[in-house]
């Protein structure tokens, strides 16, 4: 029987699940011209909502319901963050939304849900738990990539995002299952305990290439990529900056629950495997983001090469790799929710904004802008001293550590690769000429200049002081 | 205020930019002013530098030391010997005169002009500063944004491929220096560069660490073969661009040298010595028949700055062959000694080769050395100044010029004679593609009408001109309080190379 001190524990996923799902009656009753309401209402249940994150943070890790739910540093950092991006979302998201008809009240209550999916994959401590996030996270996603539904690209992206998604959850499943059936553990610290006593061992590492390949997909490492450019351009921007951010959160949170919490033991194992998909990803996605012509593609594979930087610090499989790699996940949610928000602050009714040429000659336009966006840009190529620089310091670190140091190389000669596409998009803002015949419009909400120019602002303050953010970091490792 | 000098040189002009940058392209005026205090102010301030360093004292002073990330005990430490003391004050020196120089040459966008400047300015002064290996690399890489920024705006017609050659082969330099410093850490716990000194290390590893440090700062320098970045820059870049690029962001490279490559993985470079000599050589000779037969005279100049660094770097590692060869002291302090006043004297002279290139182009627009000829007939003022940057450019004793050169080669006379004998070569090719370029620009007919009404250079002009001409001059004649201020530091880095650490 769950008794008071369980609710107690999980009550801030208990107040989102209880506020969405009024939200969700409350949608129903209002007029469209009420809905704003429904944005402010959002938005404050989602700071409720980290404000109980914060404030009953238990020392160390307590469990609920029997090991199915784990609180600690961990998922508190996570889902502040994830909380934090949707926030972010839902500021730069509302004037495209609007200007597209698509204010809606699905895309808050899915929304929701999607950050209740993320809260719970990132505090699972049952396998089957793991999979329930995941599900209510990615089936909020299929819905809100379709959005659009007159769109044929949406469509498509919808399509082939769903059948990927339902192919990796499949996979997930049937390692999962594997690895029940060698060691017939389910929680994951009963399964941290059967594993050095498992009679099967090969099973193991069969069930274990299986979860391997369903993070790899959730995450969108090569070669389990393919859904991401497609995916990416093809979402509302809004929809895509969430994807580029709470999802990554999320996606490293379950990494990091499977793989090191469950597997922990067996780190010899999937060290190697993500290593390797680590050089496929930053091959893949720093080389074939070149020859992009829309920037909504090309920060997809920019992803796809930073998520590889993300498991440099992964195969580290220890404290400070971990907390490298959250870090890194940190850091790349604000990089990408700054880069994205540009992109939404300069479309309008019927205009994208999200080819590269869209861009040319911005800083005559609108310099304040291009400023930002060089930021957001400079901190992804990882350009001292913005954040993300710093953020690639740690994970080579971690990799060099772990006495991969050709895998710290690989990065670097990578991070060379990867900073001309970044350096070709300030190049068209700046050095080329506006084209004539076009013109740049910038949406006039006044909350979201503010709020985007204060997250651009920050990858320049974190990066001149990240003392504190890591130590956050590295705390939710230690014990 | 004497505490935080050097975080006030550092921070200054980068907190200076965001007033310029608020003055907006609407008040053109404002921004120029604005900027110009700013730099005027830092080189004020730099000028106490000069009373508050003790040149008798070796080591770092005026240290500042805050721990900045406790979790990778990074810190925020500063701390200048006499060589950081020479070198900042170039900078500040050349950080005025580039305003001086772009006053109303930079029409378009003016305030982002100064303030990349600016930021440019403190981000180099915080290089000279930086102590902590870390902070060292952030200002390093820092640099190349507002670089890139000005390059990529304010650039000739192919600005776009050269600035993005410049930042991605800087880069490429830097990031496996980076893997270095990462793998020093873990070694030793700390990335002060004092302790990192002290860190003992096999052969092999140095030997690593050695070409990691190597590709950085043989990209900035630059050495041959990665030197084919600086020609496309310096062409395309800015007059200012130029003059920074030159003057001061090129001996950022020997510095490099001399704050890592030295004392982290001294038996490495002991070991590898000759590559870097070589390579020196190569640069002096070789580069400087290329710049024979150039026929852009920015290109000309820049091309010769390559080879005139041949001579830092060449100054710096015969340093190794003679200490721990011969065991000749003395004669390696004079060839870090030149290699140091050169690499200042080098700062003053080929910015102000730029600046003057700066001056024709204004009034032609074109770089193109046939375009020219008797330009002495209608600019008489300009054709002293560049006569006279001209002569210093090719080593004439009494300018500063002659000083750096002459040391390097009598110093590595005493390690070996063929090495002082093709260096030597220096003082008839520089003085061949230096005059040749004089004579085609300067004399001879008016042929071109577009030169007959050229006027002579302004106020403003003969300003910056006359500043460098200046420090040219006083270096030459009377190199003795450049000398004095890196002396002590010099005897030290001459010990730190005899110390093995296998």
């Amino acid at each position: 029987m769950p008794n008071i001190n369980d609710i107690l524990i999980m009550l801030p996923e208990f107040f989102l699940v209880t506020a969405a799902c009024i939200l969700l009656l409350a949608d129903a009753f209002m007029k469209p011209a009420e809905r704003v309401y429904l944005h402010w209402l959002s938005i404050g249940v989602l700071v409720v909502t980290g404000y109980l994150v914060l404030r009953y943070q238990p020392e160390g890790a307590v469990t609920a319901f029997n090991g199915m739910f784990i609180r600690d540093g961990l998922g508190a950092v996570l889902k502040l963050f994830a909380i934090l991006s949707t926030i972010l979302v839902f500021i730069y998201g509302r004037p495209y939304m609007v200007d597209r008809k698509l204010f809606v009240g699905e895309f808050y209550t899915l929304m929701l849900f999607a950050v209740i999916g993320v809260m719970l994959l990132v505090s699972a401590g049952n396998l089957v738990m793991i999979y329930l996030g995941l599900e209510l996270l990615t089936l909020s996603s299929y819905a809100l990539v379709a959005l659009n539904r007159d769109s044929s690209l949406s469509s498509e992206a919808a399509i082939k995002y769903f059948v990927l998604g339902a192919l990796s959850s499949g996979m997930l499943l049937y390692g999962m299952s594997m690895v029940y059936g060698a060691t017939g553990a389910l929680g994951l610290a009963q399964l941290h305990e059967a594993i050095p006593h498992s009679a099967m061992p090969h099973l193991l590492v069969f069930g274990l290439v299986f979860m391997v390949i369903g993070v790899a997909f959730k995450l969108g490492v090569a070669p389990f990529h393919m859904w991401i450019p497609d995916v990416y351009e093809g979402s509302p921007t809004a929809v895509t900056t969430f994807i580029g951010s709470a999802s990554k959160l999320a996606a490293f949170g379950m990494a990091f629950r499977l793989l090191a919490t469950g597997m922990g033991d067996f780190a010899q194992h999937w060290q190697i495997m993500l290593a390797a998909l680590a050089v496929a990803s930053l091959a893949i996605g720093n080389i074939v983001a070149i020859v992009q012509s829309n920037l909504k593609r090309l920060l997809a594979y920019s992803t796809i090469s930073h998520m590889g930087y993300l498991l440099l610090g992964l195969v580290n499989a220890g404290p400070e790799g971990y907390s490298a790699a959250m870090f890194y996940a940190v850091s790349y949610a604000l990089m990408s929710t700054a880069a994205f928000g540009v992109i939404l602050a300069l479309s309008r009714a019927g205009f994208e904004c999200d080819n590269i040429d869209d861009f040319k000659g911005l800083n005559q336009r609108a310099p304040w802008m291009a400023f930002l966006m060089m930021l957001a840009l400079f901190s992804l190529a990882g350009v001292p001293p913005m954040f993300g620089f710093y953020a690639k310091l740690l994970v080579l670190q971690a990799a060099i550590h772990a006495g991969m140091l050709w895998l710290a190389i690989v990065g670097a000669v990578f991070a060379i690769i990867g900073l001309y596409y970044y350096l070709r998009v300030v190049k068209v803002m700046y050095f080329d000429k506006p084209e004539a015949g076009t013109e740049v419009r910038l949406q006039s909400d006044f909350t979201l200049r503010l709020v985007l120019s204060l997250n651009a602002l920050v990858l320049l303050g974190l990066g001149l002081y990240w003392g504190p953010l890591l130590n956050w970091c590295k705390q939710a490792f230690v014990g | 205020m004497f505490n935080h000098l050097l975080s006030l040189l550092i921070w200054l002009p980068i907190v200076g930019a965001v007033p310029v940058l608020l003055a907006g392209s609407g008040r053109p005026n404002a921004a120029r002013w604005i900027a110009l205090l700013m730099a005027i102010l830092t080189f004020a301030i730099s000028l106490f530098l000069i009373p508050q360093y003790n040149p008798d004292v070796a080591g770092m002073q005026l240290v500042e030391s805050h721990l900045w990330i406790d979790a990778l005990n990074v810190h925020y430490s500063l701390g200048v010997d006499g060589i950081s003391v020479a070198l900042i004050l170039l900078t500040t020196f050349v950080g005025i005169l580039v305003i001086v120089g772009a006053w109303e040459v930079i029409q378009d966008k003016p305030h982002q002009y100064m303030a990349a400047m600016l930021v440019l300015e403190g981000l180099m002064i915080g290089v000279f500063c930086a102590t902590d290996a870390l902070l060292f690399y952030a200002f390093f890489e820092a640099m190349l944004i507002p670089m890139f920024i000005l390059i990529g705006i304010w650039g000739g017609p192919r600005r776009v491929y050269a600035t993005l050659k410049f930042f991605i082969y800087t880069f490429f330099g830097s990031i496996f220096m980076l893997i270095g410093l990462i793998y020093l850490y873990l070694k030793a716990g700390s990335w002060d560069l004092h302790t990192l000194s002290t860190l003992p290390l096999s052969l092999t590893e140095q030997s690593w660490l050695f070409f990691a440090f190597l590709i950085a700062f043989a990209v900035k320098v630059p050495m041959v073969p990665v030197h084919t970045w600086l020609p496309d820059a310096h062409v395309e870049a800015p007059t200012g661009g130029s003059v920074v690029l030159a003057a001061v962001m090129l001996k950022i490279g020997g510095y490099g040298f001399l704050r890592f490559s030295l004392p982290i993985v001294p038996d490495a470079s002991h070991q590898f010595a000759w590559v870097v000599i070589l390579l020196s050589l190569i640069a002096v000779v070789y580069i400087g028949y290329v710049a024979l037969v150039q026929e852009d005279m920015k290109k000309l100049v820049a091309y010769s700055s390559v080879a005139h660094m041949g001579f830092v770097t060449l100054g710096v590692f015969i340093a190794f062959m003679l200490v721990r060869d011969q065991g000749n002291t003395d004669a390696a302090r004079l060839g870090l000694q030149g290699a140091m006043v050169q690499m200042i004297s080098h700062g003053f002279v080929s910015g102000a080769m730029f600046s003057c290139i700066g001056v024709m182009y204004d009034r032609l627009h074109t770089r193109l050395i046939k375009d020219y000829g008797g330009v002495i007939n209608v600019m008489p003022w300009f054709g002293f100044f560049y006569v006279l940057f001209a002569m210093a450019n090719c080593g004439l004793p009494g300018t500063s010029g002659f000083v750096g050169e002459f040391m390097v080669i009598l110093s590595s006379f005493s390690a070996n004679p063929w090495i002082a004998f093709v260096a030597a070569f220096t003082l008839i090719i520089g003085a061949a593609y230096t005059l040749y370029l004089v004579k085609r620009v300067l004399w001879g007919e008016v042929t071109n009408p577009h030169v007959a009404e050229m006027k002579d250079i302004n106020g403003r002009e003969w300003f910056v001109l006359g500043a460098f001409a200046a420090a040219v001059l006083v270096l030459g004649v009377w190199p003795a309080p450049l000398t004095h201020l890196m002396d002590s530091s010099v005897n030290q880095l001459v010990q730190v190379l005899a110390n093995h650490k296998v």
